[in-house]
């Protein structure tokens, strides 16, 4: 039977209080695990590539400073060690902390938050690619500053050789992890609490 | 060919009876999507397998999202059992006041309309939401309850997370069990994926007149 890799990156067990806890909420943990599938499955890879995928999901949870960081990078690292290499390269100077961005013009401006709007450099892209590296600045731009997003940065994507369909999948991808790696992070703190 | 996004036309923009919110509310917003959704007609049995439920069709933003019908229809049932399963665990209301709170931390005016309105109605205390969305997270709240689970959902909405031993503690002195902490942290982690959808593929438009 396959893993479940919230299970995994949380270190649950059959038996354990967590594992009893998820099991209250099946549907969810089934569907979790489904989304992982569905992402990094896929029987359709039309759009969006393994490898495209691979190091989005990695760039995601390494921007994120999640201690998930360590399972995707072997997974990308299985798939493109040069890509994993360029990634890591770029990563410090990357690497910020979130949410910040601008709401728009009104009674919020006064909460809008400056912070870094990053681009890869010219050693990444010369290795991933223009596509893939409009990928992983709007990837950053989804991490630390979604409210910042515009049909500017989509057509940007649109304009770097990324369909619609592409998008909704990148889109997801980031924001599923986003998703993943806080449950795994609010699972890992209660994990510790329970008696 | 190179598609083009779609954009809400000028005249629209500028008008202030037509313009984008951009303020929380708890009032009903729609959402026009950037990208085109898969026309009706073009919808397979399996896009209708992603889309759970057959009347989103008609809405725009599951129309677009289910471009990837698998994740779709995953990320669906992910989000029924978290929000909608009341087998034990936290409230209704504090499952949406959870939403709201990440839902404001991230700036989703959309989102956070929603689920306020929902933590509205389900606690009686559409004061108390608007506090929330008026002042922000860190506003007063003198239910205990209310403010471990505000507390949880910004510590694990930002990046990095900030989510931690003292957040659990809190849930549990407010008298929360295990599931109702479980039900939290999912609540606030899966608006961190709901928002990054909501905020980057479209944007809110104003209430109906």
């Amino acid at each position: 039977m396959a893993i479940d890799v919230i299970d995994h990156l949380t270190g649950t067990h059959d038996g354990d209080a967590l594992f009893t806890l998820r099991a209250q909420r099946p549907d969810a943990k089934k569907n979790a695990q489904a989304s992982f599938d569905a992402l990094f499955a896929s029987d359709d890879l039309q759009q969006v590539s393994q490898l495209e995928r691979l190091a989005v999901a990695y760039f995601t949870v390494a921007l994120s400073e999640s201690p998930t960081a360590g399972y995707y990078r072997d997974l990308l690292a299985a798939e493109s060690p040069t890509t994993l290499t360029a990634l890591e390269a770029a990563l410090p100077g990357a690497a910020t902390s979130g949410p910040y961005g601008d709401y728009p013009a009104g009674p919020l401006s006064i909460e809008n938050t400056p912070g870094l709007l990053w681009a890869p450099d010219a050693a990444l892209t010369s290795v991933v690619g223009e596509r893939l590296a409009a990928a992983l600045a709007h990837t950053h731009l989804l991490v630390y500053r979604p409210r910042d997003s515009s049909p500017e940065a989509l057509q940007t994507l649109l304009d770097a050789g990324w369909s619609s369909t592409g998008i909704v999948t990148l889109s997801q991808l980031v924001a599923f992890l986003s998703f993943q790696l806080r449950v795994v992070a609010g699972l890992t703190a209660l994990k510790g609490e329970l008696a | 060919m190179t598609e083009t996004v779609l954009r809400r036309s000028a005249a629209g923009a500028d008008s202030a009876s037509t313009a984008a919110p951009n303020a929380f509310t708890q009032a009903e917003l729609g959402w026009e999507p950037w990208l085109a959704p898969l026309p009706v007609d073009e919808l397979t049995e399996r896009h209708y397998l992603g889309l759970v439920d057959k009347r989103r069709a008609s809405n725009p933003y599951f129309r677009l999202l289910v471009r990837d019908p698998d994740i779709l229809g995953a990320r669906t049932r992910t989000d029924n059992d978290i929000f909608y399963n009341e087998k034990g665990g936290l409230t209704r209301a504090l499952r949406e006041l959870s939403a709201a709170s990440a839902s404001r931390t991230n700036g989703c005016i959309f989102c956070a309309s929603v689920h306020s309105r929902f933590a509205a109605h389900h606690s009686k205390r559409p004061d108390d939401v608007q506090r929330l969305l008026d002042d922000g997270t860190a506003a007063s709240q003198d239910d205990p309850q209310w403010r471990a689970v505000i507390d949880a959902s910004v510590a694990l909405t930002e990046t990095p997370t900030a989510f931690d031993a003292s957040n659990v503690r809190q849930l549990r002195e407010a008298g929360l069990d295990d599931l109702a902490i479980a039900d939290a942290i999912h609540g606030a982690a899966f608006f961190n994926w709901a928002n990054r959808l909501m905020l980057s593929l479209g944007e809110p438009t104003p209430p109906a007149a």
